[in-house]
């Protein structure tokens, strides 16, 4: 008891702290007062003063407005992170510059992608085309029109090793846009690598396969949620054993986001379905730590300056917490957030488009400063089509200027300390707590899906984005204001040659034609058996790509058993 | 005698393309204009799209497409549309769709077709004149 007291302040110390801080707030609180009453008086502009995402914004943030201290935000690289990820960041590291791109067939995104590595770039970004998105292949009777058009047409193992021809999978990292038949992209990639000769413990990258955002935003998906959610944890088991410098998921809430979410929506939706992965990851079996410091994230960068920069802060501090105190996670590296960024295409507008070029550069500064581990900046001409070289370019230049020449890059976590950005952080951060109280309510993450409770929020939070841009209270440059030579749009797009599909379709008539009939049909039953059985089924999936079973012929094999998915339809 | 009854309006979304974002806004103001409003959900195909329109006897077609894919979506429901009898029926729409293409299918008898930035209001005026000129009798 009496080595305890010693250690304790004593009760009149206490007392005399206590009256201290006291008389400190007054002190506050009567200076603020007194500048209140100066702002009383004068007149304020007729606009709207809140964020994008309707969040109340004050003329003025003191220290009575937050709580920063260091259990809250810390240090950068150590817990709980708010700071950043990593303890020395942009000094040891800029982030990844990652432009997302893919279009027509294998060979034409090949071409590209060996002119980005040319150019210097590290890392690749797959961008599929709608049939691959859903798990068709190209001579499909859905895939009509869209073979290539929005992305690369990949169907089999031999449309990925024209893809990565010439490019050695043990020397890049390359990340992959795809959800619902993620496991059959990813096990075609694993192949691929094999036939290159190389040992694919050392492959590097990520697949998004983050098919909970998918019925509540993207709506690529195949089967329903239960067989969907067993493939990813299967990918999460299979990665910890065989490729363990892969990212097996990158939780999302761009697309969310996209869809029309709130700031607060977006991080809280995000980050439920991630420690939902978790919970069904620890329900597996598996140790926490043996997966979780492969969980990675990809986040919307709206137009919000301070509230992004906020939003990016509370998400690495609401993921560590949760992971060390509610999942036990003992691994700091269990407990970082590392995250992808992209600018927000939906801020893009078809009016006077090059204006989109400052969007995405104050959007990117954003990114930046809230931290993130890498980014694809949006080109000026994606409202009206697949952007052209030109305008990469210039979206490429546009982190290349911030990184080098805006000096955002030279200290950790510039705006910490602010009281806004402070204050921001931790509205933020109880907002999105507050929404995991409400989904727990519901039973969880896939009721609420089942119930349309997370796409009706998104809807009804677009709806009122729609409203307040459609009364031009919420001014859009170009669009409700400052409209002279909006009319117009001269702007040179790209175009995808309708040939393309054809090219496409003949290849994989040559391909069906030169392999193994009864290899495909054995591997494909195997796997229908493996489904079935509750076995991990990516050895299966491995094997259906290695006898070149295309991507629809292992999607049909695996909807045998896991039937698939039917949307709540409603507005 | 005016026709006073709703003008009905089902919203589509053809192909394989699942961003819906346009296609809800789009639902819910021509529903809040007074339309009658069914929407199909998405992955919808051109026959699944006519059989709809007609089972429901619509108005208007309008579909939302972001893929890249309408130069192949819009002229096969328009020509299923025809085939059906569907003829009178307006098929308008909207999403990223180039001005040299907005310009072709308005020649091959699609209806006015929409960018991005679009007001509602805008849309809305369309189809109640739209009607208005086709319906004055």
């Amino acid at each position: 008891m009496s080595t305890v007291e010693k250690d304790v302040l004593s009760r009149t110390d206490l007392e005399g702290l206590v009256d201290d801080r006291d008389q400190q707030i007054a002190e506050l609180k009567a200076r603020l007062a007194e500048w209140e009453e100066s702002y009383d008086g004068i007149a304020r502009r007729d606009v709207l003063f809140s964020t994008v995402s309707g969040r109340e914004v004050k003329p003025l943030y003191t220290e009575l407005d937050h709580a920063s201290d260091d259990q809250s935000v810390g240090y950068p690289g150590m817990y709980p992170f708010t700071r950043g990820p990593y303890a020395t960041m942009y000094r040891t590291r800029l982030w990844t510059m990652r432009q997302f791109a893919g279009f027509a067939t294998a060979e034409e995104t090949n071409e590209r992608y060996k002119y980005l590595l040319a150019h210097g770039q590290t890392g690749l970004s797959v961008a599929f085309d709608f049939p691959t998105l859903m798990g068709y292949d190209s001579d499909h009777d859905r895939s009509l029109g869209e073979v290539g058009v929005c992305g690369v047409a990949i169907s089999s193992l031999a449309d990925m090793e024209r893809l990565f021809e010439g490019i050695p999978l043990d020397q890049v990292s390359v990340s992959m846009t795809i959800n619902g038949p993620a496991i059959i992209l990813f096990c075609f990639y694993v192949a691929a690598a094999e036939r290159q000769g190389v040992d694919v413990s050392v492959l590097r990258g990520t697949v998004q396969n983050d098919i909970l955002k998918e019925y509540q935003a993207q709506h690529a998906w195949i089967y329903p949620p239960e067989p969907a959610l067993r493939c990813i944890i299967d990918m999460f088991e299979w990665c910890s054993e065989h490729t363990p410098k892969y990212n097996p998921i990158s939780i999302s809430g761009y697309h969310i986001r996209e869809a029309g979410a709130t700031a607060a929506e977006e991080l809280a939706f995000t980050l439920r379905n991630g420690f939902e992965y978790v919970e069904r990851g620890i329900a597996r079996g598996l140790d926490v730590d043996s997966f979780a410091p492969r969980l990675s994230f990809f986040f919307d960068v709206h137009n919000d300056f301070f509230e992004e920069i906020a939003k990016l802060r509370a998400a690495r501090r609401i993921w560590a917490r949760g992971m060390r105190e509610k999942y036990g996670a003992k691994n700091p590296d269990s407990w970082r957030l590392r995250t992808h960024c992209q600018t927000a295409g939906v801020t893009l507008v078809a009016q006077q488009p090059e204006n989109n070029i400052v969007r995405v550069a104050y959007q990117a500064m954003a990114a930046a400063l809230g931290g993130t581990q890498s980014l694809h900046t949006n080109s000026m001409d994606e409202t009206l089509a697949l952007p052209t070289e030109k305008s990469v370019r210039i979206a490429l230049r546009t982190q290349q200027v911030l990184a080098y020449e805006s000096g955002v890059a030279n200290t950790i976590d510039p705006l910490a300390g602010s009281h806004y950005v402070e204050a921001l952080t931790d509205d933020i951060e109880r907002d999105a707590l507050a929404l995991f109280e409400e989904i727990d309510e519901m039973g969880g993450v896939v009721p609420g899906i089942e119930q349309g409770w997370f796409q009706q929020e998104i809807a009804n939070s677009a709806m009122r984005q729609q409203r307040e841009v459609e009364s031009a209270e919420r001014v859009v440059v170009g669009v409700n204001h400052f409209t002279e030579g909006s009319g117009d749009i001269e702007i040179e797009t790209l175009r995808i040659d309708p040939e393309v599909e054809e090219r496409q379709v003949a290849k994989m008539a040559d391909m069906r034609v030169g392999r193994d009939d009864a290899a495909v049909s054995a591997t494909l039953t195997a796997l229908t058996e493996a489904c079935r059985a509750d076995a991990n089924v990516v050895p299966y999936i491995l094997e259906c790509a290695r006898t070149y079973c295309t991507l629809f012929e292992i999607r049909a094999a695996m909807e045998e058993v896991f039937g698939s998915y039917k949307e709540p339809v409603f507005f | 005698m005016s026709d006073e009854r709703k003008i009905r309006v089902l919203v589509a979304k053809p192909g394989l393309d699942g961003h819906d974002r346009g296609a809800k806004i789009i639902a819910s103001a021509f529903r809040d204009a007074g339309f009658e409003v069914v929407y199909t959900g998405l992955h919808q195909t051109p026959e699944m799209i006519v059989n709809a329109a007609v089972q429901e006897d619509v108005d208007v077609v309008a579909m939302s497409v972001l893929s890249g894919a309408h130069m192949t979506l819009f002229p096969r429901v328009k020509s299923l549309l025809d085939e059906a009898g569907a003829d009178h029926m307006l098929l308008t729409g909207g999403g990223i769709i180039p001005e040299d293409d907005v310009v072709e299918l308005e020649q091959r008898g699609v209806g006015r077709l929409f960018g991005p930035g679009t007001s509602t209001l805008d849309a809305i005026a369309y189809v109640n004149e739209w009607f208005a000129t086709t319906h004055a009798n």
